[in-house]
């Protein structure tokens, strides 16, 4: 990274083609005056350079390892208007309170992507940088899509309006429960626990992301039974009801194949886990829309790169590229659940999923401004952990446009799964007729659920088994707000 | 049976001071009001007959629950409900909708199963009350 001595001398012209290795920052991979094109793609790492490596060497190191660069001078450059292609580090921030960690603005001419391709996206973006020597580590915390780049895909299959229009539900969180156990059930038994919990009042019933084919129970079996529950609840209800489906399965054949089936069965729905691949996702995307399914993403995995916040990718750019990549749902954070999300950055993320136009907005991990230009918005779902005491915590965070999940929570109710779905629909419709009549929620809500159960048993069952069930651990994943918020 | 379509079907039915409280919000939210009824509670009916046009320059409660209240007395054994509309950019679509007022029986929908080859069943969700004429479907008695 320091570069060898070079023996032709302090010239830059002559420095910069001269055989060997010079600083990448030399290469102009460094270009803090440079002022970012609308068409760019922006990108904003969280670096850790090496001892010695300063700063800005190490922000253009990245700048050139996502783009043209290479370890050493190659004359071949110079056959290209490479200029044009190098990617710019063209700021570099000390993050606050964290040493000897930087945040390094890097632009990228649009030209450097196939149009539509998160593969082709994330190949430039993550694709050898992370692995980087000099740096001690990497985190890829945020981007700005242009709205020429963004303008070559098409967004989720269907999105939030039309699920709902679908789905004939309005003016509140939808409501789910994964089936469990995750693992053993045989379909019959799998097909019962779906029934039970749409019979009484949940909208979805959800495939886990280990439920593919395994020889407990094979897919097509699981999703035959699924169905008659699916269908059987429908008709006791007069709503329309929908089972996730999880199509994931080793070959986009198989995926196919699975889809095809759940839709010949009359289901609305399908799901796929996010370890299928960026590629397969975008394909099960387009399948969707062409078929009339809606597609739900659990985000299987992510947790292995996007949890610790000095190397990986944070899920505020995970989602990104997935709504571009089309999913209609993808699992975002519950805050109050079992499982890892500080509440700014999650709000963060449902601003991501859902809004038009998003700001800069430090205090929730938004480093830079992103126009959606009308992309429909995909669905966050918040589970793991939830239960019915929590519902007006969960309405004041997410608002409307959520799926709540409740799978123990809806299960291990005592009077039987049914009875812990309907203890979940009348807390949750209680919670947004109170909120739409002026109540505060955090200040008014426990009273109110307390009151609303006194005139139905399986609520008070449900606050009586969960009410003081809390998950308060400290958040390894949290926001370096910075002192003075830039405006990039 | 009791149709448990709409935002709050789970609740006991709302009285009028109730309703009216919702239509205040919808209205504070800029979002004008319909009312609509059927005796077809089929789940994917999706369109149910207008109570005239959208209100969209009614800015009082008052005047929307005079049409719901209007509605009730014309279709005493419909399910009658009251929708708001939000017209902003990104949504243009229904943002709340709750039924106001059901038929006093309700015999509800049974399943229809068309058994096919290799297990595969064709379901079709039937409402028992559509099997008489529009307009003769509720008769108070079940």
């Amino acid at each position: 990274m320091t570069g060898t001595d070079d023996e032709q001398g302090s010239s830059k012209q002559g420095d910069r083609w001269a055989a060997g290795v010079i600083p990448y920052a030399e290469m102009g991979y460094w270009q803090p005056d440079y002022e970012p094109a609308d068409t760019d793609i922006l990108a904003v790492f969280r670096i850790s350079p090496q001892e010695g490596v300063p700063p800005e060497e190490a922000g253009a190191a990245v700048a050139g390892e996502s783009s043209t660069a290479t370890w050493t001078v190659v004359w071949t450059d110079r056959l290209t208007a490479h200029e044009h292609y190098q990617a710019k580090c063209y700021r570099v921030e000390k993050v606050p309170g964290a040493e000897g960690q930087y945040m390094a603005y890097i632009a990228y001419d649009i030209d450097l992507f196939e149009e539509g391709s998160i593969a082709n996206l994330t190949s430039s973006i993550i694709g050898n940088v992370f692995g980087f020597k000099p740096l001690k580590a990497l985190r890829l915390e945020d981007m700005r899509i242009p709205v020429a780049y963004v303008k070559t895909f098409q967004g989720p299959s269907h999105g939030i309006v039309m699920e709902r229009e679908y789905l004939n539900k309005y003016g509140r969180p939808l409501l789910g429960a994964t089936t469990k156990p995750k693992l053993g059930l045989s379909a019959r038994n799998y097909g019962r626990v779906v029934y039970e919990a749409l019979r009484g009042g949940l909208d979805f019933t959800k495939d886990d992301e280990n439920i593919n084919s395994q020889p407990f129970m094979r897919w097509r079996d699981r999703y035959l039974f699924s169905m008659e529950g699916v269908n059987r609840a429908q008709a006791a209800t007069g709503e329309i009801k929908g089972h996730y489906l999880n199509v994931t399965a080793a070959t986009m054949e198989q995926m196919y194949e699975r889809a095809e089936f759940a839709r010949d069965l009359g289901s609305i729905i399908v799901m796929i886990d996010l370890t299928i691949g960026y590629t397969a996702i975008q394909s099960m995307s387009e399948w969707c829309r062409r078929n009339g399914m809606i597609l739900h993403l659990h985000r299987a995995g992510h947790g292995t790169y996007t949890r610790q916040k000095n190397h990986g990718i944070s899920f505020r750019v995970i989602a990104k590229w997935m709504r571009l990549a089309g999913v209609d749902h993808i699992h975002a954070g519950t805050v109050v659940g079992k499982l890892e999300g500080d509440p700014a950055s999650v709000k963060g993320y449902y601003d991501v999923l859902r809004l038009n136009k998003t700001p800069v907005d430090p205090a929730k991990g938004l480093f830079f401004a992103q126009d959606w230009v009308s992309m429909p918005g995909v669905m966050p779902v918040a589970s793991g952990g939830i239960h019915a005491g929590q519902m007006h915590q969960l309405v004041d965070l997410f608002g409307d446009d959520v799926i709540l999940q409740f799978g123990g929570g809806t299960i291990g109710h005592p009077m039987g799964i049914s009875a812990g779905a309907e203890a979940n629909r009348v807390a949750l419709e209680a919670v947004v007729k109170a909120r739409n009549e002026g109540m505060d929620l955090m200040e008014g809500g426990e009273e109110l659920l307390r009151r609303t159960a006194e005139r139905n048993k399986p609520l008070e069952m449900a606050l009586a088994t969960w009410g003081d069930i809390t998950f308060n651990y400290e958040s390894t994943d949290t926001l370096d707000v910075t002192e003075t918020p830039t405006s990039s | 049976m009791r149709i448990t379509q709409g935002t709050f079907s789970y609740l006991p039915d709302f009285t009028d001071e109730e309703i009216s409280k919702q239509v205040q919000y919808c209205l504070d939210n800029e979002w004008p009001l319909s009312v609509e009824y059927t005796d077809d509670p089929h789940p994917r009916n999706i369109y149910w007959e207008m109570w005239g046009l959208p209100m969209f320059d009614l800015k009082d409660a008052a005047g929307v629950l005079e049409e719901v209240n209007a509605c009730r007395d014309a279709y005493p054994e419909h399910y009658i409900k009251v929708n708001a509309y939000d017209a902003s950019l990104g949504r243009q679509t229904t943002a709340l909708s709750f039924i106001v007022a059901r038929p006093t029986t309700e015999p509800g929908m049974r399943l229809d199963r068309q058994e096919g080859s290799d297990r595969r069943i064709g379901y079709t969700t039937h409402a028992y009350a559509v099997e008489r004429p529009v307009g003769e479907r509720y008769s108070g008695k079940s």
